[in-house]
Order: C-alpha cells, then sequence, then structure tokens
C-alpha cells in the first residue's frame, strides 16, 4: 500500500507546481518583511497584520475594478496598510492599551471596514484584465523568466529602500526603541512616535503585499489574511535558522537579513507545496505551521533554561 | 548668572490611596550653581535616585518645580528633557542599546535634543570623532567601533554610556548609582572617567552613591537625603575636612537611631 501511494505521487507536478509556488513565497516575503520590523526591531507583536492584508487587497482590488492601473491601485493597497498600522500605533502610543490587544482590535475592526471596501465577502478582478503587477497567468507564460525578474528585481529595491530607512536618524531611533526603550528616551527619542512610524510603515508593506497578492491570485477575500502573522512569523524565523550565522557580523548584515527573510517565505511556500503534493490534508497547513513557529521561537528559551539548568 | 539647576519644593507619593502609598519626595529643595559637582548619599529609600529621575522625568511631580538654567521643565515630557541631561543609570544595561554597535549608540546621542530626520545616521567625520574621544578613555575601544554594545563588559558599557551622556554638552549630568554594579577596581576606572569627564567640560553633576569614601572623594558638594527630605548639605572647606565618621554621625543623628542599612558601605 505504501508503494501503491509512493508511486502515486508525481515528481513531474512538484516541478510544475514550483514556479507558482516560488511567485507566491516572493509575495509573502514582502509582508515577512513588514512582520520582521514589528517584531524583530520595534519587539512588538503586530496582529494588526490579518486585517491589512486583506485591506490591501481589498483596495486594490476595488480600485482596478473602478478602472484604475493596477500598478497605481498598489500605492493605495500600501496607505490603507499604513492607515492600519498607524490605528495600532496611536491605540497602543496614545491611548496606553497593550501592544497585542491594540493589534486585535484594529484587526477585527479592519473585518468590518474590508466588508465595507468590498461590499461582500469576496470580490474578483476580470480574467481579461490588462497590466496586472502579478499574475498566476504569468507563472506559466512565455514571459516567464521576465516576471520572475521583474518580481525579484522589485523586492531587492525594497530591501535597499528599507535598508537605508533604518540606517537613517529615524531609522535608528526605531531601532534604539525597539531595543532599550528606556535608553532611546534618556538620549531624547519620543518613542511614541518611533513605535507608530514602525507599526505604520510594516502595515504599509503588508497591505502592499496583500495588494499584489489579489492581482496574483485573481481576487480579494475578506478571509484571505486570517492567519497572516503565522506565515510571516514563519518566513522570518526560517530565515533566521538558516542565514542567521551567514549574515550575522557582515558589512551589510541587515541587508541580508532582510533578503533572507524573502528566502524564508519561499521556503515556507515549498514546504506547503510539498505537503500538498504529498496529499496531506491541506486543512492541517495552518496547524503545521503554528507548530514549527512554536517550535523554533521555542527552542532559545529551552536552550537557555537548559544551561541555566547546569549552571546550577 | 543664575542658577543651574533648582528644585523648588517637589513631592512624590506612589501608589496613593492604596496599601502601598509611599511618600517619595516630601519637599526637597536644591539648588546648584554651574560647574556644581554633587553627591547625595542616604539610606535605601530615602529619595535619592527617585529625585534623579524626577529631574529625568521618568515621571511627573506631583508638586513643586524644576528648572535647568532657566528654563521651566516640570511639565516637559521625559525625552524632551533628555535635551538638557546626561544621564548614566545604575544598570550597565541601561544606558545604551545592545543590539547597536558602539558608533551607532554615540551616533544616537549626539543628536539628543536634535530633530532626527531622513540623513544617514551617521557621518565619516563623526566615526572619526567617536574614534578620538573612545581612545581617550583608555580601554581600547577604538579599534572596535563596530562592535555591538551588547558584546562589552559592565565597564565598558558604562564608560560608553558616560561619553554618550557628555557627547552633546548637558546642562546637568546625572549619575545614578552608575558603578554600583561593577566590581571595585572597574568601579574605579569608571569613577575616574566621570570624574575627568565633568572636569573637561566643566558640566554641573548630580551623583547619587551608597559608598560614603566616593561620596567624600568626589564632587565639591555633598548632600545626605532621608526620608524624602535633605537632611544635609555641605560643601567647599567643610566637605573637603569631611571624614566617614562625621557622616555616620549624622545620619545617626537625623535618623534618631543606629545605622542598620548594609546597603550603605561606609568605606
Amino acid at each position: 500500500m505504501i508503494a501503491e501511494y509512493i508511486l502515486s505521487l508525481d515528481p513531474l507536478a512538484l516541478l510544475r507546481a514550483m514556479p507558482g509556488t516560488a511567485a507566491q513565497g516572493i509575495i509573502w516575503g514582502i509582508m515577512a518583511v513588514g512582520v520582521y520590523i514589528t517584531f524583530r526591531i520595534l519587539d512588538f507583536p503586530d496582529l494588526t497584520v490579518d486585517g491589512s492584508l486583506a485591506t490591501g487587497a481589498a483596495a486594490a482590488v476595488m480600485l482596478i475594478q473602478g478602472g484604475m492601473s493596477p500598478a497605481l491601485s498598489l500605492v493605495f493597497a500600501l496607505l490603507a496598510g499604513m492607515a492600519a498600522g498607524l490605528v495600532t500605533g496611536l491605540l497602543h502610543t496614545g491611548l496606553g492599551i497593550p501592544g497585542i490587544l491594540a493589534g486585535i482590535l484594529t484587526q477585527v475592526s479592519l473585518y468590518s471596514v474590508n466588508l465595507g471596501i468590498m461590499g461582500k465577502s469576496n470580490q474578483g478582478i476580470s480574467l481579461t484584465q490588462q497590466g496586472l503587477v502579478a499574475s498566476s497567468r504569468y507563472v506559466s507564460g512565455d514571459g516567464r523568466a521576465l516576471f520572475f525578474l521583474e518580481l525579484i528585481a522589485g523586492c531587492l529595491v525594497l530591501v535597499a529602500v528599507v535598508y537605508c530607512f533604518f540606517g537613517t536618524e529615524t531609522g535608528a531611533a526605531i531601532r534604539a526603541t525597539g531595543c532599550n526603550p528606556q535608553m532611546a528616551r534618556a538620549q531624547g527619542i519620543n518613542t511614541d512616535v518611533a513605535k507608530v512610524l514602525a507599526l505604520t510603515l510594516s502595515n504599509g508593506l503588508v497591505g502592499l503585499c496583500g495588494g499584489i497578492l489579489a492581482q496574483y491570485q485573481g481576487a480579494a477575500d475578506v478571509n484571505m489574511g486570517r492567519g497572516a502573522i503565522v506565515i510571516g512569523l514563519a518566513a522570518v524565523i526560517i530565515s533566521e535558522v538558516i542565514f542567521g550565522k551567514l549574515c550575522a557580523g557582515r558589512k551589510m548584515a541587515f541587508a541580508c537579513t532582510l533578503a533572507a527573510v524573502f528566502v524564508g517565505a519561499v521556503l515556507y511556500y515549498v514546504a506547503y507545496a510539498l505537503v500538498l503534493w504529498l496529499r496531506m490534508p491541506s486543512d492541517y497547513m495552518k496547524l503545521f505551521s503554528a507548530l514549527v513557529v512554536a517550535l523554533f521561537l521555542a527552542v532559545p528559551y529551552l536552550k537557555d533554561r537548559r544551561a541555566a539548568k547546569r549552571r546550577s | 548668572m543664575g542658577y543651574m539647576l533648582e528644585i523648588q519644593n517637589i513631592h512624590k507619593t506612589f501608589h496613593k490611596g492604596t496599601i502601598n502609598e509611599k511618600k517619595a519626595l516630601d519637599g526637597v529643595n536644591l539648588r546648584l550653581d554651574p560647574g556644581d559637582f554633587v553627591t547625595i548619599i542616604g539610606g535605601n529609600g530615602a529619595g535619592k535616585s527617585t529625585t534623579l529621575n524626577a529631574i529625568a522625568g521618568t515621571w511627573f511631580v506631583d508638586e513643586g518645580k524644576i528648572i535647568i538654567d532657566g528654563a521651566d521643565i516640570t511639565n516637559l515630557p521625559e525625552h524632551r528633557r533628555a535635551a538638557y541631561l546626561g544621564r548614566v543609570f545604575q544598570d550597565p544595561m541601561t544606558g545604551t542599546a545592545a543590539t547597536m554597535s558602539i558608533e551607532e549608540n554615540m551616533a544616537i546621542a549626539a543628536r539628543r535634543g536634535k530633530r532626527r530626520g531622513l540623513r544617514w545616521g551617521i557621518s565619516r567625520k563623526e566615526r572619526e570623532e567617536y574614534k578620538k574621544k573612545l581612545g581617550a578613555l583608555g580601554l581600547g575601544l577604538e579599534a572596535r567601533i563596530s562592535t555591538k554594545v551588547g558584546l562589552l563588559s559592565g565597564g565598558q558599557r558604562q564608560a560608553v554610556t558616560l561619553l554618550m551622556a557628555a557627547l552633546r554638552r548637558p546642562k546637568v549630568l546625572l549619575l545614578d548609582e552608575h558603578t554600583a554594579a561593577l566590581d571595585p577596581k572597574t568601579a574605579a576606572k569608571v569613577l575616574e572617567i566621570s570624574d575627568r569627564i565633568i572636569e573637561e567640560n566643566q558640566l554641573t553633576a548630580l551623583m547619587v552613591t551608597h559608598n560614603m569614601r566616593d561620596a567624600i572623594a568626589h564632587g565639591n558638594r555633598l548632600i545626605m537625603m532621608h526620608e524624602g527630605r535633605i537632611i544635609y548639605d555641605v560643601s567647599g572647606e567643610e566637605k573637603r575636612n569631611l571624614k566617614v565618621a562625621d557622616l555616620m554621625r549624622k545620619f545617626e543623628e537625623a535618623s534618631g537611631g543606629e545605622l542598620d542599612n548594609d546597603r550603605m558601605i561606609l568605606g
């Protein structure tokens, strides 16, 4: 029976799935960079992203339906995401609501906002729509190589922009706020402003990702962001496990880390494709992702505790 | 000339109206001339660090006024007061950002009180200047300028924090038991660096310590606090002639009892 199962698996099918898998991974990498900014740089577990991803998608799809060029619609996807992040930031810093709760409040309210934007739970883009920035049609067509080239180049530009931003005075202030808020305030940094900025920037990237993703799938869905935070975290953690040592201590360590996040996201989707290919029920994928994230988050803690036990 | 720091009758009670209510500051008045270097001693809960935190704006005082060089800062938030202040904390971890390099930490301190925009976070010229300043510490840190601060020892971190505090000449330097977490040899070295930085930049400084000998040996003025009040204030000739025994007697007089505080190091 096992032999039968193995024989029934088609290696070519896995291979055929790879371009789409890679494209999706790269697009989700944009979102993962946003998660990296809040989770790692700001040290703020931001749950807004589950909502802001769909907000970006909804904004892009509705604008495209209304006749806007798909490329321009992404600007508004970015802005919509930024607005969501701004709200979380203000809830947290202005009203003193704990970070996780502030994110959840925004996320929940965005569900209604997203329904409001779309008028129903999902909206599609016409099959004949021209000029999409990304589309599942592109990964199988003749222009495949060019599409991937453009996608990768776009992401490298994004890495460069984020890298440069965090090298500026304002970026350094955000990094200091995430690392040691007491030190930041003692050096005259308004830590509230720094947090709001980082949350706005992060969710802007998530909204942008949502907009591109909607174009890729040809539709936006109110549920498309559910569990997005886990995918983002998985990408960040996979990248750290594999490339952490490789990036550390380099001259451009941070740029290297950001690029690695994209690779992490692609690897996550490769694992996803593998699970589907093995015909495991895809319903369990979210459970599987959560377990992987929990495991990798626990490893440093458990290592510490074991080391402490050995010392005593 | 006016005072560099003027504290007028500040009060602070923590956890007001609860079973944990604690009157931390009970009418503190203090005036510092430019260039004054004041050491503060006192037992646990005397209000030493609380006074420094009141000046730094960790929270707002319940009553009273804080004026720095003529500017009333009583209602300014902590990050805006930073323009006037340099701070070094008891815990060496507190004063620096561990995941950032020495030069990045210094560049952040160099922009204290300035608008932070989208210019690059550190310039080549600055880097050279920092190397020079680090070299003067004599700890070999000038060669490790891009090392993450988290990899430095406690003493090295305090030395860097001191440099950062003085990078933009503060109106008042606040040293909050900044050698308490260090071993005696390192503590002596950091104190020596503190003295030099204060002297070179002619800073006005407040230094909290629980080491009576250090309190006597450093600065031109000494105050003793007890139960949220200043109970003894001595400067000039009288301070120079002060002995640890005098301080102990003074402390017993004021507190009306035996010195039973094991955190107060007699020297």
